[in-house]
């Protein structure tokens, strides 16, 4: 290869990247479109310190939901079943926390365990059984609300004791929240820098240092700003850390582990993924037991945000996590889908509900705005993807 | 070029751009009335994109230049116009509903299954009378999807005469067809050419170009490269005008040493899992190191089943030995087979190859995880890396590696799956219908990879309809027929005659 073709080559490298960078940035951009326009409408209120702060409390279980919903349908499989089992799963907790006077950690984990294993029972019907996860989940959906409303003999479970409360409630100190937010931007650099030296050393192209470092500095800049403003009000709220910590686990599972290429691959050709020698059944269920473990986890942050644990907690949650994802650029056909696109999506979908509670716009208004987006969103999403494939 | 009646069609100064290529640059083609013209060219040259011009998939206004239909220039905003102005176009893909009648399908899009009612007798009668025409023996109420798919290709052309078709296009019609099935076909076109019906034929297949074209267009990089009658014409200069240059040594076959036996396949039958029937019986044959060893037949003979069998792609039960190596191995699935050295090409490249929706990089790691890890973790430096190497190896065409793979041409996906599976470092590579449906330029590339491989080592296994493909590169050729062997032939012995006489071989007989 001369030198001439190779530079040619970089440019449309640089080209394409650029393209598919746009495409990604729409959802930010629709975001911040939101944010202006519900801020314009409610006078600022709506972008004030403690709204945001509220905003991040409340997209907590959904966000959750939509981590492990993205795996679920990049696998090309749907769960109709994660708000039933968020309910239960809570429900349990409250259950024995309340009841039978168990200690807030050990709930925690009985919760997230019960979780794990009901997505086991759902998986292998799905991956060893090939019933259609449309099914299953549906009947699982049913079947969860049945044993949540018999355990709990169709009574609400409540008060919780503090430390329980504190799960959705509390703040880090600004100091610790501070510490943390530094902390993470410097491992950032730093494992840009690191990769940027490997590459180097691999002799593999690596792109400008300003294109890098000013892309971290941009996402640098907006994570403190954020951090500021919710400094205002009352700290960092746990809820949104244990969020960001979920997405980051499960974006390094999706791009650095087997299993993670595993489940895309799977949902983008099923058969060729088999003929790979990829183990479709144990990923199958695998992606089954990681969604049930989270929806646990949201179960226990739901019932300590309503101090209580309902029989019809979580009810629909699981359309606003596949609406989340969906909006997020997950394709239902499987093989495509980004976790931080997922968690915009939750993001977009709580904005609005709260937006326009904050309007005092009624209710039903917010069922028919967030159908009619979920349907613009993947309208936009097909109709740029039949541009880009005509060329 | 002037307006002329004699003409069915003629495309004028064709020009059709898309951001950052030139599909089309002022291309002219024109089709006298009542023959068969062929459309030739490597895959990029801009056939398909042409005939899409031609028929209002890219509508009028989005490319520039004239097109002018019996003497009358057209211009179409859709493909329903150009049918309306008699101009069919019959996709690679049909485009028909295997779950709805043969008589349903012919009539889908005409008035006779669109009034409130529908008549039954009428449109069985109607698809009778249009299969008699033909001379096509097929019952009109049985449902399409109980059809070959060579014979569903015919419904779709007698579905596209009952619209009074005048131009018939056919985009690579025979690439899914067995031979039989291609001979109904050709005897039909010729028929349709005596009754006055115009055809553009787009085939890759020359020998095919050669029997039934009276006409051959050359397109090369988006450009006319010449219009000649069949009868100035061998298959060597269609060649020679598509890939721009003489391809002398077509077939880059050398003589090797062979090594030892790296695979043996003793008494090996399978039956289908659900029907039970028996899929192939009783095979045995070995491979040495570095041997290409040909699998000839006829489409049905087995040869694609009883691989992926061995590949460990079918559930069932299987009866025989495989000796890989010398040792008697187990496999049970893919994943077996991949540990023991085997690498399967499938013939459908889009189903069985790729993930079209992922990039070159992870399609190229796919089959090879653990050898891209670092730390027990995916190492995407490491994976473009290897990517990289097998690109160059392969002499992959890609603006980037980051490019999907579903935005390649044909001959570039099929490098993509030979990347994939040449990292997984098979001691035994099975090869199924390699160069099916890529341009001339890539299937000689491939060729070379072939025989380079070989060279190093690997046991080639070559499955191929292409009776010269098999006798170009092959060191040996098994023939099989009804799932069985029924015979073997060194390179000096075979021939296309002896092939075939071993591929039409009834079971009865053995």
């Amino acid at each position: 290869m001369n030198g001439k073709s190779s530079d040619e080559l970089e440019e449309k490298r640089q080209v394409l990247s650029f393209r598919m960078n746009v495409q990604s940035y729409t959802l930010i951009i629709a975001l911040i479109l939101i944010g202006v326009l519900f801020a314009i409408l409610t006078g600022g209120e709506f972008l004030s310190s403690r709204n945001l702060s509220n905003l991040f409390t409340q997209m907590t279980v959904i966000s959750i939901l939509a981590i492990g919903m993205t795996f679920v349908i990049v696998a090309a499989h749907i769960d109709l079943s994660v708000g039933s089992l968020a309910g239960l799963t809570g429900g349990i907790a409250a259950i024995l926390h309340v009841w039978f006077d168990w200690n807030t950690g050990l709930v925690v984990l009985v919760a997230i365990g019960v979780g794990a294993l009901l997505g086991l029972f759902q998986g292998w019907w799905v991956a060893y059984r090939a019933v259609p996860a449309f099914i299953v989940t549906l009947g699982g959906m049913l079947i969860f609300r049945g044993i949540l409303i018999g355990l709990s003999k169709g009574q609400t479970i409540a008060p919780l004791d503090k430390n329980f409360k504190m799960i959705s409630n509390s703040y880090l100190p600004y100091s610790l929240g501070y510490a943390l937010v530094i902390m993470g931007i410097v491992l950032l650099f730093f494992f840009t820098w690191r990769n940027r030296n490997k590459r180097l050393e691999m002799g593999l192209h690596v792109s400008s240092p300003i294109l890098d470092y000013g892309k971290l500095f941009v996402y640098s800049l907006s994570i403190v700003v954020i951090t500021y403003m919710l400094s205002r009000y009352h700290g960092l709220p746990l809820p949104l850390i244990i969020v960001i910590t979920l997405a980051g686990i499960f974006i390094f599972i999706s791009s650095k582990t087997a299993f993670g290429r595993s489940i895309y691959a799977i949902g983008g050709n099923k058969e060729a993924a088999a003929l790979s020698g990829i183990n479709i059944k144990r990923n199958t269920l695998t992606v089954f037991v990681l969604m049930g473990a989270l929806a646990g986890i949201a179960g226990v942050i739901l019932t300590s945000r309503l101090n209580a644990a309902t029989t019809s907690a979580g009810d629909m949650y699981e359309l606003d996590a596949i609406a989340a994802c969906v909006i997020g650029g997950t394709s239902l056909a499987g093989g495509r889908g980004y976790i931080v696109g997922s968690i915009i999506g939750a993001l977009i979908m709580v904005s609005i509900d709260n937006g326009m509670s904050m309007m005092n716009i009624q209710t039903f208004w917010q069922y028919i705005v967030k159908g009619m987006i979920l349907i613009i969103a993947v309208w936009i999403d097909i109709a740029s993807k039949n541009k880009t494939s005509v060329a | 070029m002037g307006v002329s009646s004699d003409y069915a069609l003629q495309m004028l100064n064709i020009t059709k751009e898309f951001p950052g290529v030139k599909a089309l640059d002022g291309v002219s083609f024109s089709v006298k009335k009542g023959e068969i013209h062929a459309l030739c060219g490597e895959n990029g040259a801009g056939k398909s994109t042409l005939m899409k011009v031609l028929s209002g998939v890219y509508p009028y206004g989005s490319y520039t230049g004239k097109i002018i239909v019996n003497g009358a220039e057209v211009q179409f905003n859709n493909i329903k116009e150009s049918q309306e102005a008699r101009v069919a176009l019959i996709y690679q893909e049909l485009a028909l509903i295997p779950e709805m009648s043969v008589a349903e399908n012919i009539f889908l899009s005409s008035d006779l299954m669109r009034s409130m009612f529908i008549n039954r007798n009428q449109l069985l009668a109607e698809a009778q009378n249009w299969l008699d025409q033909i001379g096509l023996d097929i019952d009109p109420q049985i449902k399409l999807g109980e059809l070959t798919v060579g014979k569903q290709q015919l419904i779709e052309i007698i579905k596209a005469l009952t619209k009074n078709a005048e131009i018939l296009i056919l985009d690579e019609p025979t690439s899914a067809l067995t031979e039989s099935d291609a001979e109904v076909l050709f005897e039909i076109l010729e028929k349709l050419r005596s009754e006055g019906v115009t055809c553009i034929y787009i085939s890759h297949k020359l020998d095919e170009v050669l029997h039934i074209a009276d006409t051959v267009t050359v397109l090369r990089d988006g450009q006319t490269i010449s219009t000649d009658p069949i009868e100035e014409l061998s298959e060597e200069k269609i060649v020679a005008k598509m890939v721009g240059r003489e391809l002398t040594e077509f077939y880059p076959y050398e003589n090797r040493d062979l090594g030892e036996d790296i695979l043996n396949v003793k008494n090996y039958t399978f039956n289908h899992y659900v029907t039970q029937e028996e899929l192939v019986s009783n095979i045995s044959f070995s491979l040495k190191k570095g041997e290409i060893l040909g699998f000839s037949g006829l489409m049905g003979a087995g040869r694609t089943e009883l691989f992926i069998s061995l590949f460990g792609g079918y559930p069932g039960k299987k009866m025989g030995e495989i000796i890989l190596n010398g040792k008697i191995v187990d496999i049970k699935n893919s994943r077996d087979a991949i540990k023991q050295g085997l690498a399967y090409v499938s013939e459908d490249r889009k189903r069985y190859g790729l993930v079209l929706d992922m990039n070159i990089i992870k399609n190229t790691t796919l089959a090879s995880l653990d050898k891209v890890k670092s730390q027990r973790l995916l190492d995407s430096n490491l994976e473009l890396k290897r990517s990289e190497e097998l690109a160059k190896k392969v002499n992959l065409r890609a603006h980037s590696l980051e490019a999907l793979v579903n935005q390649l041409s044909g001959g570039n996906q099929q490098k993509v799956v030979l990347s994939k599976w040449l990292l997984t470092n098979p001691k035994v590579l099975i090869l199924d219908e390699p160069t099916r449906g890529i341009d001339v330029g890539a299937k000689f590339e491939i060729y070379k990879l072939i025989i380079e491989l070989a060279k190093q080592g690997v046991g080639i296994i070559l499955i191929s309809s292409e009776l010269p493909e098999i006798l170009g590169i092959s060191d040996r050729v098994i023939v099989m027929s009804n799932g069985r062997v029924t015979g073997e032939l060194s390179r000096a012995d075979a021939t296309q005659e002896e092939i075939m006489k071993l591929a039409t071989m009834r079971s009865e007989i053995l």
